[in-house]
């Protein structure tokens, strides 16, 4: 099995004055080749800072990102973008609104600079027919288009370039979810097909289970419980795990709503709590959990940062 | 027991003819928890905004009936409506930062819905907004009262939006997707708070949401949207156990449901998009996404009882 993907103990950190927020703080993992990294947590756990850095976007304050056995940083823009694209939330702002479908969906192949203009065309309009978007829509502009197909354009335009690796940062939570499963199978459809490796952040845990290989469950930073997605549904270890499975609400009238147990204080990126991060919301927190740090503890096969797990 | 909100064919359209709300009949009772579930468009939202009398200038709203408590709310002058809005009848919003003002504390935001419909002092109102603010979970409610929107949580100030809600012990609370926003964890409790204060208050709730796991878990009963008419409406365990509109099957099978994935298997979708409904349409908005639509369902459609208190509009038999 190949690696394709691999983080070192990446940080990243924001400096404002009087502030520092460790938005990502020591994130190490591997990724093979066809596997869907599935990465969930609370908003502002660091989820997408981790997906910017993934992608060339910022570079990290600490830490390596290797692509391929090669580090990301000795790239340049045109090679990282053949190799890692993004699909991101909010499909109504990350369209430029002037431009038409076919255009939008060529930049990133006229962008190499090396590949002659018919071809261009013809790869375009191969993807855009892939995805399912008509010859027709490709000669509109995104307000024209729905919220789903807008984003089967932008998945176009992501694998427009055959890259290996694509990174969703909440690739439906903009959507209606009947159009929301229409996109989640085809993102499993183009995956099964053209051997594409996934990372896939989202908040919603029944999204994650459904389409990822590996779940990670981040919290402050930090992973702190990472697992093949059965193995992590099935028997979560982390309290912080447990707490995000029982809020979520399944259809099931006879069920209630859940005591999650977190009480309401919220969690600090730039205060990150000494010991364990997580001790001040866990419901098990034992004195000792306030002074030792759970980093990289691995129990039961898996990475658990718990002290109790 | 007469419902406390009653609505008969509701309808709203908008300055071009587009019917945002197409005669809908809805009922809530002392005590219950209506959910209206439907996705972005439906005609969810612009139905709360017809009951509370908070309808862009452009809309058009007629009814056979609207009434809230003794009220017609179709005679009523804006003037009247602002004395039950806020008191009697209140609504929290989506969107917690929007729906506070930025300039004015938390205190004084919740004082002034006091002190508009009761004759209280400044001092009375702030307490009464510790003791809600407190009774929605907050530690610290005297600090909190002190403090602008911008420098509470999300989760914080939904929680806030909900005690100003409370103010004036209002009997009916018509809530639009107050967790959208906001984590799972925190979803919960904000959840788990609605549920326990109505079961204390004896508060109606109208709880409009595109989530059918807040359905599943909050409602009584459930009226499902779907461009702008209630396809189905039901009790909420008959909803679940027999969806007998093809809508509201196709959006069932659209939940991926935690434990029992099977992950080889494409996940149910509904194909197409929400019709735009023209001037002058008739027939079942569904029928272009529809299995088993035949040429009559471009024809008026019955709607029919599947069970007492169960009824849809699609000319299919029931489950």
């Amino acid at each position: 099995m190949t690696c394709v993907v691999e983080l070192r103990d990446v940080r990243r950190e924001f400096r404002a004055p009087q502030r520092v927020v460790h938005a990502v703080d020591g994130v190490s993992f591997t990724l093979a080749e066809g596997d869907v990294l599935g990465i969930v947590g609370e908003s502002g756990c660091g989820k997408s800072t981790l997906a910017r850095v993934i992608l060339g976007l910022i570079p990290p304050t600490g830490g390596e990102v290797l692509v391929d056995g090669r580090s990301l940083a000795s790239m340049d823009r045109r090679e990282r973008a053949r190799l890692i694209q993004p699909v991101f939330q909010d499909p109504f702002s990350s369209l430029n609104p002037r431009h038409r479908v076919r255009d939008i969906v060529r930049l990133p192949l006229a962008a190499q600079g090396d590949i002659p203009a018919a071809k261009q065309r013809d790869r375009v309009m191969q993807m855009l027919e892939r995805v399912g978007i008509s010859a027709e829509m490709a000669e509109r502009r995104p307000a024209q288009l729905s919220g789903g197909q807008r984003q089967r354009v932008a998945i176009a335009r992501a694998l427009v370039l055959h890259p290996r690796i694509v990174v969703c940062d909440e690739p439906t939570s903009a959507l209606d979810v009947s159009v929301q499963a229409q996109i989640l199978n085809l993102l499993a459809e183009l995956r099964r097909d053209l051997g594409l490796t996934y990372l896939f952040i989202s908040h919603n845990l029944a999204v994650v289970e459904h389409i990822a290989t590996d779940v990670a469950v981040m919290y402050l930073g930090r992973f702190v419980e990472q697992a093949p997605v059965d193995a992590l549904f099935r028997d979560p270890r982390h309290p912080y795990t447990r707490a995000l499975l029982a809020s979520v609400l399944t259809p099931e009238p006879e069920l209630g709503i859940p005591d999650v147990g977190l009480g309401e204080s919220y969690p600090d990126p730039a205060n990150i709590p000494p010991g364990c991060r997580f001790h001040p919301r866990c419901p098990m927190a034992e004195e000792r959990c306030g002074r030792e740090a759970p980093d990289g503890i691995v129990r039961h096969g898996r990475l658990v940062e718990c002290l109790l797990a | 027991m007469t419902p406390i909100l009653e609505a008969a064919n509701l309808r709203v359209t908008f300055g071009t003819g587009v019917a945002a709300v197409r005669g809908i009949s809805l009922g809530v009772a002392r005590g219950e928890t209506h959910c209206l579930v439907g996705e972005s468009g439906c005609g969810k939202s612009v139905t709360a905004l017809a009951i509370m009398g908070l309808l862009a200038r452009t809309a058009q709203r007629s009814s056979d009936v609207l009434r809230f408590d003794d009220y017609d709310l179709m005679r009523m002058s804006e003037r009247e409506m602002s004395r039950v809005r806020g008191d009697k009848l209140a609504m929290i919003f989506q969107e917690p930062m929007t729906s506070l003002n930025p300039a004015y504390t938390i205190g004084s935001q919740m004082a002034e819905v006091l002190e508009r419909h009761r004759r209280v002092s400044r001092a009375a109102a702030l307490d009464r907004a510790a003791e809600l603010l407190a009774r929605v979970g907050i530690t610290a409610p005297g600090m909190r009262l002190k403090q602008y929107p911008h420098q509470l949580s999300g989760g914080l100030r939904q929680r806030v939006m909900i005690s100003m809600a409370l103010m004036c012990e209002p009997e009916l609370l018509i809530a639009d997707e107050p967790t959208t926003a906001l984590d799972v964890t925190v979803q919960a409790q904000i959840l788990r708070l609605l549920q326990s204060l109505q079961r204390e208050l004896g508060l109606a709730l109208l709880l409009i949401t595109h989530d059918l796991g807040i359905v599943a878990r909050m409602a009584d009963r459930v009226s499902v949207m779907y461009a702008g008419e209630i396809v189905e409406s039901a009790p909420t365990a008959a909803l679940f156990s027999a969806p007998s509109h093809p809508y509201t099957r196709g959006l069932l099978r659209c939940i991926p449901v935690p434990g029992s994935v099977r992950r080889d298997e494409p996940l149910g979708s509904i194909p197409g998009v929400v019709p735009r409904i023209a001037p002058g349409f008739v027939g079942c908005a569904f029928r272009d996404r529809c299995d088993h639509a035949i040429p009559d369902c471009a024809r008026v459609v019955p709607r029919k009882s599947a069970a007492p208190g169960h009824d849809y509009l699609c000319r299919l038999d029931a489950a």
